[in-house]
């Protein structure tokens, strides 16, 4: 089978990320909730993890690093526990459910909601986002990479806009977290929601944000934190103030492995050879009679994310005969980017996306590309 | 039981600080090691280092320069 959806997750991990979660659940006991070493063992990892992603994002302080399930829950917390009714929020037509539905829901109670449109090729202008800017802004939300089209967004001068204008400045980094260089110093971000099983590597189940020091979330949570019994409030202090309840120790250990592995091969030896497979398959299909790719190719700078479709044929139906006809695994329908698929006109259509793995090899896509011609020539 | 000594022990807010703590101590090679909060401290849950006494200063010392904040600093029997 040739894994070409690797945006939705990366299936194939290191080995070193399967062996650390085999070794940690049959050895590692629960973080901070006792001083046996089984335990003990546990809240090291859990702190070693803190300090490897703090490093990896360019934080200040690994306390700040909070570990959740994936980003979804992140941006809950980071939306859910940021804005108040009355507040207005600035986003994108790029986003993901993750952090729209969280917003349609805050706007139903009252937070005011603008989203920016789309330009051509799937792209937004900042000078969109200033516009929008109004004396009840608070917050400007948005992704670091489409998951459908693959556009890549950079942050800098987004949170340069923000931090003019004293807004908080929360980031979706699903699809660019363990690939692309991120820095929450330098890029201004106020909360970075981030997940472990895609770009980082790591084990479905982990992900987690790293919040700026300073920024008061308001927690969603309450439970066991093994510290403060008695208290009838969750701790105040970071980062147990978001963590509540046992954490996915063996996850996160997968995740301490994956993040070595990232700092032993180098992000940037990493996201060179997904874009090299990326463009490959571009140049391979762009020219084929009947086939639209979406999203800005005009940058050397973007995701590894091809999304196409053949013809006026079903997306499914392309996606179905690719996994059929030549075992290989795409993602077809719609991709939990509803505006995206608006603004790109494939809605009904829906669109095949092709997703890259530093792991895949140049005859894997070549056969993907050959697959396309091939079902193209039958439209 | 064994006997009890006079004991420094530095209780945290977080698990996180108490494992900060234990790797700055690695670091600088600080003596000590993790224990559970004793009763006579607090009746909750959590972590604590705990070191001779006569090594304060020098954990002071370090816990500034390695960004620790401590909940409390106790002289108890250990």
């Amino acid at each position: 089978m040739i894994y070409l959806d690797n945006a939705a997750t990366t299936m194939r991990k290191p080995q070193k990320v399967i062996d650390a979660v085999v070794q940690a659940m049959s050895s590692m006991g629960n973080a901070g909730r006792g001083v046996n070493d089984a335990s003990l063992s546990a809240s090291r990892i859990i702190y070693d993890t803190r300090e490897r992603i703090c490093r990896m994002v360019g934080g200040t302080n690994p306390r700040q690093v909070v570990f959740t399930c994936n980003s979804t829950e992140s941006l809950n917390m980071a939306l859910r526990g940021l804005l108040n009714p009355g507040d207005h929020v600035i986003t994108t037509m790029l986003e993901h459910n993750s952090v729209l539905r969280p917003l349609y829901d805050l706007e139903s109670k009252g937070t005011k909601l603008t989203i920016i449109g789309c330009r051509e090729r799937g792209t937004f202008d900042i000078e969109d986002m200033r516009k929008a800017i109004t004396s009840e802004t608070k917050m400007i939300v948005c992704t670091n990479g489409s998951n459908l089209t693959g556009n890549y967004v950079d942050l800098k001068p987004i949170g340069e806009l923000a931090h003019e204008n004293g807004l908080l400045f929360v980031v979706d980094a699903s699809q660019t977290a363990g690939v692309f260089p991120i820095d929450v110093e330098e890029m201004k971000i106020d909360v970075l929601c981030f997940t472990g099983h895609k770009g980082m590597l790591g084990p479905q189940g982990t992900g987690g944000m790293y919040v700026r020091e300073g920024v008061s979330v308001r927690s969603l949570k309450a439970g066991g934190t093994g510290v403060q019994t008695y208290s009838k409030t969750q701790p105040a202090q970071m980062p147990t103030a978001l963590e509540a309840g046992t954490l996915n120790g063996h996850g996160i250990a997968g995740l301490h492995a994956a993040l070595e592995y990232l700092e032993e091969y180098g992000i940037d030896n990493i996201r060179a050879r997904e874009q090299k497979l990326m463009w490959r398959f571009y140049e391979g299909v762009k020219d084929i009679e009947n086939v639209t790719i979406y999203g800005d190719f005009t940058t050397k700078n973007r995701c590894a994310i091809v999304t196409l479709n053949i013809g006026d044929y079903d997306s499914s139906e392309v996606s179905d005969a690719l996994l059929t006809e030549y075992s290989i695994s795409t993602r077809s329908g719609g991709h939990c980017a509803p505006l995206m698929h608006e603004a790109l006109g494939t809605v009904e259509q829906g669109a095949v996306r092709f997703s890259f793995s530093h792991y895949n090899t140049d005859e894997e896509v070549d056969t993907a590309i050959q697959a396309v011609r091939e079902l193209a020539k039958e439209e | 039981m064994r006997k009890k000594e006079l004991k420094l022990v530095v209780t945290f807010h977080t698990t996180a600080d108490a494992m900060a703590m234990e790797k700055a101590c690695k670091e600088y090679q600080v003596p000590g090691r993790i224990i559970p909060v004793p009763r006579a401290i607090s009746a909750g849950c959590g972590l604590s280092w705990c070191a001779d006494l006569g090594d304060r200063e020098q954990i002071v010392d370090m816990m500034r320069k390695a960004g620790i904040e401590e909940e409390e600093m106790h002289e108890c029997m250990v």
